[in-house]
């Protein structure tokens, strides 16, 4: 493993500091302030190969530079998938970008979830919002190796019925008999007749062995903290709890030190992070 | 003829009350069902009975005149609907509503409430239960008014 002194060289910065070319593919809206992008290198080059988890760093020349995580299928790196919800004055760009444009993709970064540790094991896959994009590339992992695993869940909570990513997907889910997907929103009108409450009320009915169980939260901070509370009431052991961890991330590499959160840099050590490891930041007003 | 017994024994909410407690229980308890669209009850009804939901989905809706009924909560197989029962006056706060072919186990409001002032054993059983859903709630509502998953301004 690289020293810190050797990381800091300049030649290795520049190399981790220099976007790729991407083309837009495609682009489209999935919700009112979420959309996907489907990029292709520009040089017509390999595919960018990465594990569920991870994060680009996706750059609009002149405006900017934002993390984003892949939300693609790790077996089938092309088109590379991203998406997004439009949040500030880089993401509005992007949302304004069309088939044929260019953009700056650096990466992949940080750390992945568990797949191949999970192995034997259930997954619990819990998400809320937007944090269903990160973990959709754990769910074709796991499809791709279902036998593989024990039973696979995804508890998914979000604002509104119009607010569910991923529609068509998750139908198509719906019907496979291995594959238990409970959505629910904090907000309906009729003619909505699915869950309404927040997701963690979805964990005491979810069918997993808590024992043996590895879960996969991504979501607002509240939202695990919550979650994480009601798994460990279930039995879930902490150390078989992952979460994805959100900071202000610059570089995406450990250089800067934006995402420093106590002693971790969210960019490198994480996002991914097995929950003893960030239990005493999260409760943490500040650093 | 077989009782609600057990039924009643399977049902989350009474896990660990004895079968002396389950069977005071019975006396109050009667089997229901509801089809989409029936409503279990009414804003400003009184509130006679609660429920152990068994099988089905219910919606607890508040109406509101600029978007309608609005959707707050949803209870499915395991819940328990209705504590306005306990508590004067004695009135249901929201409208509930089936969404799914619902089967319950309806209580006598009035009837549990004779039988745990008789039995305070019993009424603290059913206070701690109620106590422990009403603060699950209260939680989940404190989460939902934060509105999480909103863009934050």
């Amino acid at each position: 493993m690289a020293n810190a002194s050797e990381l800091m060289q300049p030649e290795a910065m520049s190399n981790e500091m220099l976007p790729r070319l991407y083309t837009v593919n495609k682009i489209y809206k999935d919700t009112h302030d979420t959309f996907t992008m489907e990029l292709v290198p520009s040089d017509g080059g390999p595919a960018m190969s990465f594990q569920p988890g991870q994060f680009n760093m996706l750059y609009v020349f002149g405006v900017g530079e934002v993390p984003i995580s892949i939300s693609g299928d790790p077996d089938r790196a092309i088109p590379l998938v991203h998406t997004l919800r439009e949040v500030g004055s880089v993401t509005s760009a992007l949302r304004q970008l069309r088939a044929g444009d260019t953009v700056g993709v650096r990466g992949p970064y940080g750390t992945a979830w568990p797949v191949t540790e999970a192995t034997g094991q259930d997954l619990v896959l819990l998400a809320g919002g937007i944090g269903l994009a990160p973990l959709r590339p754990v769910l074709y992992s796991i499809l791709f190796r279902r036998r593989k695993y024990g039973q696979v869940v995804l508890l998914f909570g979000t604002r509104s019925p119009g607010d569910i990513l991923y529609k068509k997907e998750l139908q198509k889910w719906r019907s496979r008999f291995d594959l238990d997907i409970h959505i629910t929103v904090d907000r309906a009108i009729r003619p909505w007749r699915g869950n309404v409450g927040v997701v963690t009320s979805l964990i005491p009915r979810a069918s997993f062995d808590p024992m043996h169980t590895t879960a996969m939260i991504c979501g607002p901070e509240i939202m695990m903290r919550f979650s994480i509370m009601e798994l460990v009431k279930r039995g879930v052991p902490e150390d078989h709890i992952w979460v994805s961890m959100e900071r202000n991330m610059k570089c995406g590499c450990g250089f800067c030190g934006h995402c420093q959160c106590g002693p971790l840099f969210v960019c490198k050590d994480g996002p991914v992070f097995v929950y003893p490891r960030v239990k005493e930041l999260m409760n943490k007003y500040e650093i | 003829m077989q009782d609600l017994g057990p039924y009643l024994k399977q049902h989350p909410f009474l896990a660990g009350m004895t079968d002396s407690q389950i069977e005071l229980l019975v006396g109050c308890a009667s089997n229901v069902k509801f089809n989409i669209g029936d409503y279990v009850s009414r804003e400003g009804q009184p509130a006679k009975r609660f429920f152990f939901v068994r099988h089905g989905r219910l919606a607890l809706e508040l109406m509101t005149h600029d978007r309608g009924p609005m959707v707050i909560e949803t209870l499915t197989e395991g819940d328990v609907l209705g504590w306005s029962w306990l508590f004067p006056p004695h009135v249901w706060h929201f409208d509930v509503k089936a969404v799914e072919l619902t089967r319950a186990i309806a209580m006598d409001g009035e009837c549990l409430r004779n039988k745990c002032e008789e039995d305070h054993e019993l009424g603290y059983e059913i206070m701690k239960r109620f106590s422990h859903v009403m603060v699950n709630r209260l939680s989940a509502t404190r989460l939902q008014l934060l509105d999480i998953y909103g863009k934050r301004k």
